[in-house]
């Protein structure tokens, strides 16, 4: 019955994959999907962490891919589903290539989405850092430390988060043989 | 879920008082450390050390419990300054533009000297 299906998607913590971001023209090749508890944070950082080692990006690249996605992972938990600790998030990860594949990964794509409150893409800014306050500083780390940022709603609920990060063009190759 | 939390020491020394977190300090952690160095600033010490030499990882809101500690310190009277960050965990600070805001020493020795 429909109405139970949405019902089920609403409510249950982990639902059904949900369709991932309409930029990326294939399937990612890695998705992990978690609930909203930060106790899963390390998890997701060395995840990613671990990828981007083995993409070519540099130690410090791997850090900072990392970190955004902590950011926007602590953004969607502490905004998103206030601090609910059972919504689902999706990450899933691309590598992003150049000249049609033919001269090896460029980047890496990295989409977040979840299922929590919707907020107009526009409205999400970061703050005046002249301000000394706590807080407010994720979204501010988020555009400093990627290349492209893109805040979306989900076609029914939830937010879409697209982070890209370009190896610069010294490589900026990790240690062979990394995570 | 529990989480193992983070492990956090600390200790008086000439007159100061010396916290010192130990692993990765994110949104699931920092609670701990807020609760530390909010313990540590009641008695309104003449400083407070932060060192940060046993954490690998900071993310904002490990920062965000630093500023407030900053700003609980301020109002009384505390000196307030961290030592001995990883480059990693420097970083943040210097992508928030909080480094020059915070007092910075190399190792616990300068940061009671500073």
């Amino acid at each position: 019955m429909p109405i139970q299906f949405v019902e089920y998607r609403m409510t249950h913590p982990l639902t059904p994959t949900p369709p991932h971001a309409a930029a990326a023209t294939r399937a990612p090749d890695l998705t992990l999907q978690m609930v909203s508890d930060p106790v899963y944070l390390s998890g997701a950082r060395e995840m990613v962490s671990a990828v981007s080692r083995r993409l070519g990006f540099s130690e410090e690249a791997c850090g900072q891919i990392a970190l955004a996605v902590d950011e926007a992972l602590c953004n969607v938990i502490r905004h998103g589903y206030d601090k609910r600790r059972d919504g689902p998030i999706w990450l899933s990860v691309w590598p992003e290539y150049g000249d049609n594949g033919q001269s090896g990964v460029k980047g890496i794509r990295i989409v977040v989405e979840d299922e929590a409150r919707q907020v107009d893409p526009s409205q999400i800014k970061s703050r005046n850092l002249d301000e000394i306050r706590p807080g407010g500083l994720g979204v501010h780390i988020i555009r400093e430390v990627m290349d492209e940022v893109t805040f979306e709603k989900r076609d029914r609920v939830g937010m879409r988060l697209t982070l890209v990060k370009h190896k610069k063009k010294d490589g900026g190759c990790c240690s062979a043989g990394g995570a | 879920m529990a989480d193992e939390g983070i492990r956090v020491q600390s200790e008086m020394k000439d007159g100061a008082v010396i916290v010192a977190p130990e692993g990765d300090v994110d949104l699931s952690r920092s609670p701990v450390l807020r609760t530390s160095l909010k313990q540590a600033l009641t008695a309104k010490p003449a400083r407070l050390v932060i060192d940060l030499g046993l954490v690998d990882y900071m993310d904002s809101s490990g920062v965000a419990t630093l500023v407030e500690a900053l700003q609980i310190a301020r109002k009384g009277g505390t000196k307030m300054v961290l030592c001995g960050m990883k480059d990693r965990v420097r970083s943040i600070f210097e992508i928030a533009r909080l480094d020059t805001v915070f007092t910075i020493a190399a190792s616990r020795e300068a940061a009671m000297a500073v």
